[in-house]
């Protein structure tokens, strides 16, 4: 809500400067979005009148006028073409300030010496005609000051509204709320009564009163054509951010700035009978004031005995408007439903000043008022004989106002604070409510024009607006003591994040919607679920894995021009399983470049499957037992066959997977370096074992080396398995401490070494329980893998 | 030769040795098992008896002097030694260190951990929601019907099917309060998407709800534990303001702003909870009262790291994130 604070001024004027006002009005809550001067700086521009206007002898375009400021006269050089003598217009004269901080002088233009200028709608700021000068009416008091004649020490106020404030969409509403503020009451305005002078009327039938409850109309006859909207009221409608159009349809925009009635003119000519409200019919069309055609059927429509002529609440039709021909018109003003207004206009995509204000709740009883106005705008601006006020409402279909009670006692329990009576009758008083003390405490009616009173609750916080939510007390209460549970048995995601920052992965976010055309080339096989509305085709499909962003991400810092790339992020991916959406946290991350970072020690190898293979075991160790998981090979396509896992825990549930980006994906994304991911679901992740203690056997370990040569395919992974399952249970550890190939070892093969460290908890081990130990395992290691000692 | 010659010679030889080995040779030289001192005192029987002590005294002293001399001397060689390793071993202490470098959370994530925690010790627990909503939870619950100008204020993704991306994190306080005993006292950190997106806005972005239902809560109590979280946040006294505003699920509403640079900054949106909302969620308004708030993540973290483009957050840009460790 843009307005003039000279015009809200007119309503209310509290002894308040304008940051005063403002402050008030956004600590009441209509908050002041901005505020601006009605008009630039610039200063000696007086109304003036040109007495001659004659060619320039040595320039074609150019004019040479007598002007006549009040106080002198003045030869003035001009090159605009709507001068005439008579015309009055804003004239700088020397020594003025024009916007931007030009300073008039007098001048020479080719040969013809110019005593000031006059000035275009454009050249002081306030329109944007720039091709003549700005002409003032014919009564315009010549010498006056222009700043004073246009009132243009003035603001504008422009109030961020909130939906439910939609009383406050005029100066009327703005008003009253300043006057409550202002410990006022402001008394409704007085409806100017305009007996009609002709008896013409419109038959009006309304077929839909529960999307109408109150439909106004007039018919105005012989209205003069000649009319123009007066300067006043131009500058009005422009500080309220609207342009003067025809002085028809700026009446009924300044009805509605002022008493936040929409309004709708007809050209009388062009209807065809009376006016029926009614419900497009199937394949009805209409086409709207800007041209837009748009489907009628089921929305509801002003019509006539033809046709639908506009859409009700939103915009009126193209072919019923009002023109410069325009002698009778209709005028309408009627009471929409906020719930009808705001579906239909957003089924046709329309959003304008008038469906804004009904969907928000106009005043069901300011139709006959709003009428009343424009009459009497219309009558001082164009003439004309008006007919009497057209009236079709259904009292059971307009909006009630029900009584609200208030108790004193619920005013503290809500504020933490007590009000006194007195406070709170002047409060609601002041906003237009009828308040009776009851027992309890109050009994209040609402007006009608606040949609938005309905429980105990909203008069609570109209009390405390007034009061001013500064004045409300801050104390900390009493509160029951919890332990809330802690569950040892789950890691807090924290944690694996702190992980992976120690290791050098810095956190990423990125968007849970993504380029669906990226993650089809990861995840072929994925359904993906898509927005109806995104903001971009690349941003229209949910994730089904963190990878493409990441990977996203990754390749942009490559092009950046940095070599070593290590992200994680952490966030829910969704997968659609037999028909259904699975949201999954999981934890992720993608690496490239090298190890560490570069450094003087040496260059540093690139990072292979096995740095990553043991950041994520560094995860898996949180859990405080590693040797819950395995690794299998395999993973999804995006992932090079050879060089991925798929991680289980010892139910068989899949965390996830790990490995190296598949070469031909990698080239398809078009990502210069090889680069290795994971992706982790953080459910079976953050299940921790809870320590339980074993006593620390107090014999010596034995350890006992053994090497094997077993076929290139035998997982090692399998090979300590065996092993351990074989060794029994005095085998505490195993380790790979070597793989060898070459030399000695025919093609195909492999030699494998594992040091096996054995313990026993109650006696010394003896070399010969090693012995056995040992040739149990390499026994059974043959069996399984033809595994043969390597001699 | 007299025992003082000797330990004159065996003096001489100890100052000549260069290492240890070499003082080896000059002990056993001497008082080994055949040494020449040694000798001298095995020697000393064959003396006679009344002139075995004045001799056995001058051959002791020669040989503790000698002794004494050996063992200095084996301190100064072991000393020369070690500063000898020492000197080879010292290292330019000044070149870089070598390893892995930490990396850093994510700006947004380290608001999120100081906000959760903050709260936390304030005996708040922290509650989490599905991202993918439905109508009732996301809106309707939370009062704000179809058709209702609010849905304006928060443009919505939808999924075609009546699901639809949450808007705010405000559908977790009616999941929770559909289930939870009361009172209850719980923040719903996580991220929220509007369909946005220019200089200030993102399609995504991350808020935090609070939400305390329990008998004899009031807005006096919501403006205390806000002023105080805001002062801890920025970490600095700092003057709070609320504001009369508007959200469908809270009555009275307000907007926080804090003293920001001479002006006041928003920060936050927060109210009483709507008895609407409480009865919805099977909570009787008449017995229970509640507070609820919200913010907005970037916009604190923003605020309070002197970030000026919010778009940043989601670009990943190392040179960014960098600034975060």
């Amino acid at each position: 809500m843009k307005f003039s604070e000279a015009w809200l001024r007119e309503f209310v004027n509290p002894d308040w400067d304008t940051d005063t006002l403002s402050a008030k009005l956004t600590m009441t809550g209509l908050e002041v979005d901005y505020l601006l001067p009605a008009a630039e700086a610039f200063s000696s521009i007086v109304v003036a009148e040109l007495l001659e206007v004659s060619p320039h002898p040595d320039a074609e375009k150019l004019r040479v006028c007598r002007v006549n400021s009040g106080s002198a006269e003045h030869n003035i050089v001009c090159g605009a073409s709507n001068v005439y003598p008579g015309m009055r217009a804003p004239l700088a004269v020397i020594g003025a300030k024009l916007p931007g901080g030009i300073k008039i002088r007098k001048s020479k233009l080719r040969g013809v010496e110019s005593e000031g200028m006059l000035c275009s709608g454009k050249e002081l700021g306030l329109t944007e005609d720039a091709d003549g000068i700005l002409e003032l009416p014919k009564d315009a008091p010549v010498g006056e000051d222009f700043r004073a004649f246009l009132q243009l020490d003035d603001n504008i106020f422009d109030l961020d509204l909130t939906p439910n404030r939609g009383d406050c969409l005029s100066i009327l509403g703005v008003a009253r709320e300043v006057a409550a503020a202002a410990g006022q009451s402001l008394p409704e305005p007085e409806v100017p009564r305009i007996a009609g002078k002709i008896v013409d009327k419109l038959n009006v039938q309304v077929d839909v009163f529960e999307e109408c409850p109150r439909f106004a109309g007039r018919v105005v006859k012989n209205i003069s054509t000649d009319a123009v909207t007066p300067l006043w009221m131009e500058e009005k409608l422009r500080r309220s951010g609207l342009r003067a159009i025809h002085p028809v349809v700026d009446i009924t925009n300044f009805v509605m700035l002022e008493l936040g009635q929409p309004m709708h003119a007809f050209d009388l000519a062009t209807l065809d009978g009376g006016i029926v409200v009614r419900h497009g019919k199937p394949g009805e069309r209409l086409t709207l004031l800007d041209g837009e055609d748009v489907d009628l059927e089921g929305i509801l429509a002003v019509c006539d005995e033809g046709s639908a002529r506009a859409v009700a609440g939103v915009k009126g039709g193209l072919g019923s408007g009002v023109t410069t021909e325009t002698t009778d018109i209709f005028f309408e003003a009627a009471y929409w439903t906020p719930k009808m207004v705001a579906q239909r206009a957003r089924k046709l995509g329309l959003h304008t000043d008038a469906s804004h204000r009904f969907e928000r709740g106009v005043d069901p009883n300011a139709q006959i008022r709003a009428i009343e106005r424009a009459t009497e705008l219309l009558l001082d601006l164009a003439g004309g004989e008006p007919g009497p006020v057209i009236v079709v409402a259904s009292k059971d279909h307009l909006p009630k106002r029900d009584e609200v009670n208030l108790r004193r006692d619920r005013i503290p329990k809500v504020l933490g604070m007590e009000v006194r009576d007195e406070d709170v009758e002047q409060a609601l008083n002041n906003l237009g409510m009828v308040v009776e003390r009851t027992k309890a405490g109050w009994r209040v009616r609402p007006p009608t024009y606040r949609f938005d009173i309905e429980i105990e609750e909203d008069l609570i916080e109209e009390v405390a607006r007034l009061v001013g939510y500064d004045n409300l007390p801050e104390y900390s209460g009493a509160a029951q003591l919890f332990v809330h549970p802690d569950e040892e048995t789950r890691i807090p995601s924290d944690r694996f994040k702190e992980a992976l920052v120690d290791r050098g992965y810095r956190e990423a976010m990125t968007y849970s919607f993504f380029d669906p055309v990226y993650q089809k080339k990861l995840f072929p096989n994925e359904d993906l679920l898509s927005l109806a509305n995104p903001i971009s085709e690349d941003l229209s499909a949910m994730r089904v894995s963190l990878w493409p962003g990441l990977l996203d991400a990754l390749d942009r810092n490559l092009r950046r021009q940095r070599e070593r790339v290590r992200l994680f992020e952490f966030g829910k991916r969704f997968l659609t399983r037999d028909g259904k959406t699975k949201e999954q946290l999981v934890l992720s991350g993608v690496v490239s470049g090298s190890v560490e970072p570069e450094s003087w020690g040496g260059k540093q190898p690139s990072v292979s499957f096995f740095d990553i293979k043991h950041d994520v075991d560094a995860l898996l160790a949180l859990t405080g037992d590693a040797s819950a998981f395995e690794y299998q090979p395999g993973g999804p396509s995006c992932l090079h066959p050879g060089q991925s896992a798929e991680i289980k825990n010892l139910t068989g549930e899949s965390l996830g997977y790990l490995g190296a980006l598949h070469p031909g994906v990698q080239k398809t994304l078009q990502i210069e370096r090889k680069v290795y991911l994971f992706e982790l679901l953080f459910e079976q992740l953050s299940a921790a074992k809870l320590p339980s203690f074993e006593a620390i056997s107090k014999y010596p370990e034995i350890r006992r080396d053994i090497a094997l040569v077993v076929d290139e395919q035998v997982p090692v992974g399998e090979l300590c398995t065996t092993a351990r399952e074989a060794a029994g249970n005095c085998l505490r550890e195993t380790v790979v401490f070597d793989i060898y190939r070459g030399e000695a070892i025919e093609s195909g093969r492999k030699s494998v070494a594992l040091g096996l460290i054995l313990q026993d908890k109650s006696r010394t081990l003896k070399d010969e329980d090693a012995d056995k130990v040992v040739s149990g395992v390499v026994a059974q290691l043959k069996e399984k893998y033809n595994a043969l000692i390597r001699e | 030769m007299e025992p003082q010659a000797l330990l004159q010679d065996a003096l001489s030889a100890i100052e000549a040795a260069a290492d240890a080995k070499a003082l080896d040779g000059v002990r056993v030289k001497y008082l080994g098992k055949n040494g020449e001192l040694t000798q001298l005192l095995k020697g000393l029987g064959k003396l006679a008896p009344e002139d075995r002590g004045a001799a056995g005294k001058v051959i002791n002293e020669a040989k503790s002097n000698l002794q004494q001399a050996l063992n200095s001397r084996r301190e100064a060689l072991d000393q020369a030694d070690l500063d000898e390793v020492l000197a080879k071993e010292r290292v330019d202490v000044t070149l870089p260190g070598l390893g892995q470098t930490p990396g850093g959370l994510h700006p947004i994530s380290r608001s999120l951990k100081r906000i959760i925690s903050l709260f936390q010790a304030a005996g708040f627990e922290v509650a989490e929601g599905p991202e993918i909503e439905d109508d009732f939870h996301n809106f309707e619950a939370l009062n704000i019907p179809e058709d209702h100008p609010a849905r304006a204020m928060q443009d919505t993704f939808y999924f075609g099917d009546g699901r639809l991306l949450r808007t705010h994190t405000s559908p977790v306080q009616i999941r929770t309060m559909l289930n939870a005993e009361l009172p209850l006292r719980l923040i719903a950190p996580g991220r929220v998407f509007r369909c946005d997106s220019d200089m200030t806005h993102t399609p995504m972005f991350h808020q935090v709800e609070g939400l305390v239902v329990g008998e004899g809560v009031n807005m006096a109590h919501l403006k205390a534990v806000l002023h105080q979280f805001l002062r801890s946040f920025f970490g600095r006294d700092m003057k709070m303001l609320f504001r009369p505003s508007y959200f469908p699920f809270t009555e009275p509403s307000a907007d926080v702003f804090v003293e920001w640079q001479g002006g006041w900054l928003e920060v936050l949106g927060c109210g009483m909870v709507h008895p609407n909302v409480l009865n919805n969620c099977g909570v009787d308004p008449e017995k229970y009262t509640g507070y609820a708030f919200g913010m907005g993540v970037e916009r604190l973290t923003m605020l309070h790291y002197g970030i000026s483009d919010l778009r940043m957050f989601f670009e990943n840009d190392l040179k960014f994130l960098e600034q975060f460790s």
